[in-house]
């Protein structure tokens, strides 16, 4: 089947505005007889809810957190893209595009990507009217500052804080639809599997949390805004509860799975410790503009970095890059420091670090002047490690921290299942194989704001209101299935705890399916996946009853679907012989290092459907037409 | 190192609950207080026992999510850290560690460490935010914010909702919670325009979902892992007072 | 018209309780005429005039009222809203002080309702009661009433415990009332905190003064 991205015809400026005027609309006195179903209340899923309950349709929101103002797009630090232009530097919508397009390594949709851009201006003007206390300068204009990836300063920021500032401004909007009447929310609530009546999505069926009833809700159109599934790597930037889940379940039930391979891996986090550690921390980028990277010349080195002299240093990224020195790309630094600690010459606890030494930084222009630049993420880099980086360097490690891929969607944000939309991180539309610092952000929230509100009533529209409640057959089954699935999840008391299970994943696709693939390791992953789900299976241990909260449970649900997730995961990018932003084949490598894309061969979405649970998923491709922008070899030189 | 820890465990808001001892083995000083509560609760696992249910999410100490009392101080001794913060390194081989839940009245324990915190949501809900419509909103240059005021609404945003205020309050409080939003918002020209009604609606719900009054015990400030100031208590009733004079 | 939301009861309290600060200082300014012997003289001028003195009686009931009615109300509430301690409390910033304003409250009500009896009414110790002794001007001998109460230690230290209540209740009080004003920034927190604890200090070691001077018979 080759998919139908349902891109409107016309100039790249005039398609949005031209679907907007395509797109049936429900009329205002129609809307509260459609209820809509949003899961997730992160960036996304708020901005969704809130608009949609806005605009009068009944909506359901629900997430698994206490409460809707924990998504993890609170983590988010730097800032968030807009081609506003006002530092008048040259930016323009066309040019957040160009970049957008091409840190995407030309793996994305031009019409999404130009629509992202296009209304990024707005959702800057929607976070002021809420009150997100963006920084401001003197004469109390909005202040900008640069990114990674553009050559114009377009990121708009609060402090160190900006998801977290923009995540609230979401959720003021959307409390103030849950006291006016029109959202319901759901906290604590997980989503276990998707509805489908008659092939298109008709409610969900979820386990409060609390009292571990399964339940159903019947809708009209159902969101999913689920998030992202970096954690099939147990340590990554995520939260402990970010799931794949919903997005897998939807899966299961006909929504294609698009390019779940594209992962992306953050250079500069604080690196691990030891077997217990639960998350690992990101820190700025910008700490390699004045930080050298190294590592002992000899194996095994256990001196502590002040004894080591200066020639026994291996400086690898001036070393091997030295056009770029410590300023080498994300994926080229990451990659780098893994094979110097592949090579036993990593440092710290395990062996899985490189330093990033400001000491030259310091002589040359003190220490007030890296305290100024740098001084809370020394702080935190303090908190964590209890080393203090003024005097002895850093250590830091690459982590995995976003994903690229989701499920697959057309323009109007509509899986393969009728009536199911994906928004945010949970779908695969606007970043291609790599995304930009500062986009995640833009991205969730034009999602939510200023996109499903009229892809929705389009679909909406051609649909009868109220026309399937939660006794049909399907929804029956379906909470049967649940409670048959976490029924053999509590009967099977094996040896091994969940986090056992979760940790040895981790590790098997960090090993193979993580920053540096191959052919053999993929292949390996491959072979291994599928037993380690066998002993899950056979041997994970959750205690407990399925009727109380129980914590241990929730985490095997989600275990257990990224142990079928993950191995989607390696058949892309064993299927992909090519490397391209976030997917990186050691096969395929320029000379300098740089990822080597074969656009005759691969410049497609690749979208995965699911067959059963013991047959392979079958391959579905979504042409990538360039018409605005010329397919080149990504270069930051 | 190795910890003697007594835990609030209460299988639901209904049991009385009570504190039992649990011996917290092999804990290197690497460990946040999380991780050392993840080994010992796979310890409990691989014995067949429940293990303690505590809420967590993002453990970069942003989400709010994670809040317990150990030894009686809310997020913890470490100053302005949260709990997934907290490192095992500032307790010492043989301390005895005390963790319970936050406790008041607006937060009914669930389970163990784990409370129900959405009176907070409902206070939000009452009124803690702008009445703001998506769209049809002017360019965000048209609304000048002094610098001042921007990082002043900054200071109180960076409230992260989890609760630790109320715990520490002897009064069970939710004053410094509804103060740093109402700063935010009062100190926005943005926000003005609702900020006499969002001041009164705000407060009234504080009561309404069995938080207690303010005694200016100051409590809340040295609890709160984000630093946020009772100076925000002090602008609520001066917005209050303007509310009821005009 | 009374207030019932929670910044509203507090401010009633803030108010009648400032009110009261002063009250006490006035009274402590009274109380040292009798270090330069015109307490009797003193006192005959208020009675000479009761009007005044009836409606600054009526005012300090009518504050005093509210005071105690509001704080009890409000302590109810924030007792219903902490209906569990911890088993390990570790306070980090709430005093002794804080902590207990009711019950300070309650002993320096309970005060005044004997030092009324005994000063005002004059039917604890009649014995010593003023309006029956006169001195040699004919005025009630406010002094003598006042030393020869003050000889009694056990009436001393009934006096001394009190005035401890007080300070304790303005220590925590008079910064807590300025708070709730919002007279507060940052930079004048600390110094409002410290210049209430150190005002309740001087406002203690004035009151006891009298009754410590008379029964260590300094004052004679």
């Amino acid at each position: 089947m080759v998919l139908d991205g349902k891109t409107p015809s016309g100039p790249l400026h005039e398609k949005w505005d031209k679907r907007k005027q395509e797109m049936k609309l429900v009329s205002p006195a129609n809307k509260r007889k459609y209820r809509i179903i949003v899961v997730g209340t992160g960036l996304a899923g708020a901005s969704a809810a809130a608009t949609l309950g806005e605009l009068g349709y009944n909506v359901e929101a629900f997430c698994f957190q206490d409460t809707p103002r924990r998504g993890h797009s609170i983590a988010a630090q730097g800032g968030i893209n807009a081609a506003k232009n006002y530092p008048s530097d040259g930016d323009s919508i066309e040019r957040l595009f160009m970049d957008t397009i091409k840190g995407g390594d030309f793996r994305a949709r031009e019409a999404n990507v130009y629509r992202l851009a296009s209304v990024s201006g707005n959702i800057i003007d929607q976070a002021v009217a809420q009150g997100v206390p963006f920084a401001r300068d003197y004469a109390g204009y909005l202040d900008n500052r640069s990114f990674g990836g553009a050559q114009v300063s377009r990121t708009f920021y609060a402090r160190g804080q900006t998801g977290q500032q923009l995540l609230l401004g979401a959720y003021g909007s959307l409390m103030r639809q849950i006291r006016a009447g029109s959202v319901r929310l759901h906290p604590r609530t997980e989503m276990l599997d998707l509805v489908t009546v008659n092939g298109e999505a008709k409610g969900i069926t979820v386990r409060d949390l609390v009292t571990g009833e399964v339940s159903s809700y019947a809708a009209d159109a159902v969101c999913l805004a689920t998030g992202g599934y970096t954690n099939v790597f147990n340590l990554s930037t995520n939260a402990a509860g970010s799931n794949v889940t919903a997005a897998y379940r939807a899966y299961k039930k006909g929504a294609l799975f698009a390019n779940p391979c594209f992962t992306q891996i953050h250079p500069t986090c604080i690196p691990v410790t030891g077997e217990h550690q639960s998350k690992l921390t990101l820190m700025s980028e910008s700490l390699r503009n004045d930080g050298r990277v190294w590592v002992p010349k000899n194996k095994d080195d256990k001196r502590k970095a002040s004894d080591i002299p200066e020639p026994e240093r291996d400086y690898f990224l001036e070393r091997k890059y030295p056009a770029f020195g410590n300023l080498a790309p994300r994926d080229i630094a990451s990659r780098a420091a893994k094979e110097v600690c592949d090579e036993g010459r990593g440092v710290g606890p395990g062996g899985r670090g490189v330093y990033l030494d400001f000491a030259n930084a310091i002589d040359r222009l003190g220490e007030g002047t890296i305290r100024e630049r740098y001084g809370n993420l020394f702080e935190m880099y303090e908190q964590i490690t209890a080393e203090n980086a003024y005097h002895q360097p850093m250590r830091i490690y690459p982590a995995p921290h976003y994903t690229m891929g989701g499920l697959w969607v057309d323009y109007n944000l509509e899986s393969t299942i009728p009536g199911l939309f994906v928004l945010g991180e949970a779908n695969f539309s606007d970043h291609g194989a790599n995304r930009l610092g500062a986009s995640a952000l833009m991205q969730g929230l034009a999602d939510g704001y200023f996109i499903i509100s009229y892809t929705i009533a389009n679909y909406l529209a051609r649909t009868t209101p109220g026309a399937v409640t939660s006794d049909h057959a399907e929804f029956l089954k379906s909470r049967e299935d649940v409670a048959c699935f976490t029924g053999k999840l509590l009967a099977i008391n094996g040896k091994r705890t969940v986090n056992d299970f979760h940790r040895e994943l981790g590790r098997l696709m960090w090993e193979n399916v993580g920053m540096a693939r191959s052919e053999a390791s993929l292949k390996s992953a491959l072979s291994l996946i599928p037993r380690l789900r066998a002993e899950f299976w056979e041997n994970v241990k959750v205690t407990g009853t399925g009727s109380e909260l129980n914590q241990q449970l929730e985490k095997a649900g989600r275990v257990a679907d990224f142990l079928e997730f993950g191995e989607l995961m390696a058949a892309d990018a064993l299927h992909r012989n090519e490397s391209c932003g976030g997917h990186f084949r050691v096969e395929y490598e320029m000379p300098d290092g740089e990822a080597k894309r074969d656009d005759e061969n691969f410049c497609y979405v690749a979208a995965w459907e699911y067959k059963g649970a013991d047959k392979a998923p079958e391959l579905h491709k979504e042409p990538l037409a360039f018409e605005n922008v010329k397919l080149a070899v990504r270069s930051y030189k | 190192m190795n910890l003697t820890l007594y835990v609030w465990r209460q299988k639901g808001p209904k049991d009385a609950g009570r504190l039992v001892r649990y011996e917290a083995k092999d804990i290197t000083p690497d460990m946040s207080f999380l991780e050392m509560l993840d080994v010992v609760n796979e310890g409990l696992v691989r014995n067949s026992d429940d293990p303690i249910a505590f809420d967590h999410d993002c453990r970069e100490g942003i989400c709010g999510m994670c809040a317990l009392v150990i030894n009686g101080i809310p997020q913890g001794p470490q100053k302005k850290t949260t709990i997934c913060q907290l490192h095992m390194r500032h307790f010492k081989n043989g301390d005895t560690i005390y963790v319970e839940p936050l406790r008041a009245r607006a937060f009914p324990v669930i389970r163990d460490l784990v409370v129900d915190r959405g009176s907070l949501d409902r206070i939000i809900q009452s009124g803690g935010y702008i009445s703001t419509h998506t769209g049809g909103v002017p360019d965000g240059n048209a609304i000048l914010v002094p610098k001042n005021d921007a990082d002043k609404a900054m200071d109180a945003a960076e409230c992260i909702g989890c609760g630790a205020c109320v715990a520490a309050c002897p009064n069970g409080s939710a004053m410094l919670f509804t103060a740093a939003k109402v700063t935010q918002l009062a100190t926005l020209p943005q926000g003005r325009t609702e900020a006499a009604r969002r001041v009164c609606v705000m407060t009234e719900e504080m009561l309404s979902q069995g938080f207690g009054n303010c005694g200016n015990h100051y409590e809340c400030q040295a609890a709160c892992p984000k630093g946020i100031k009772v100076q925000f208590i002090a602008k609520l009733n001066r917005e209050f007072i303007k509310a009821k004079l005009t | 018209m009374l207030p019932t939301s929670s910044v509203g009861r507090k401010l009633v309290m803030a108010a009648t309780g400032q009110l009261m600060v002063l009250f006490i200082i006035l009274h402590v300014l009274g109380n040292a005429t009798i270090y330069f012997g015109l307490l009797n003289a003193y006192a005959a001028h208020l009675h000479a005039l009761p009007p005044l003195v009836w409606s600054f009686r009526l005012g300090l009931i009518i504050l005093f009222s509210f005071h105690i009615f509001y704080g009890i109300a409000l302590t109810l509430e924030n007792n219903a809203a902490k209906p569990q301690s911890y088993v390990m409390r570790n306070d980090l910033s709430a005093t002794f002080a804080g902590r207990n304003m009711v019950w300070t409250g309650a002993v320096i009500g309970s005060f005044l309702i004997y030092h009324l009896l005994h000063f005002t009414v004059q039917v604890t110790n009649p014995a010593l009661a003023a309006a029956k002794h006169m001195d040699t001007l004919g005025r009630p001998d406010v002094v003598r009433m006042v030393i020869k109460s003050f000889q009694d230690l056990g009436i001393a230290s009934v006096y001394l415990l009190s005035m401890t209540a007080l300070w304790l209740h303005l220590s925590h009080g008079i910064q807590s009332s300025f708070q709730t004003w919002g007279l507060n920034s940052e930079q004048s927190l600390p110094i409002i905190k410290r210049a209430g604890a150190f005002a309740a200090i001087v406002l203690f070691l004035a009151y006891i003064a009298v009754p410590v001077l008379i029964a260590m018979k300094i004052v004679r």
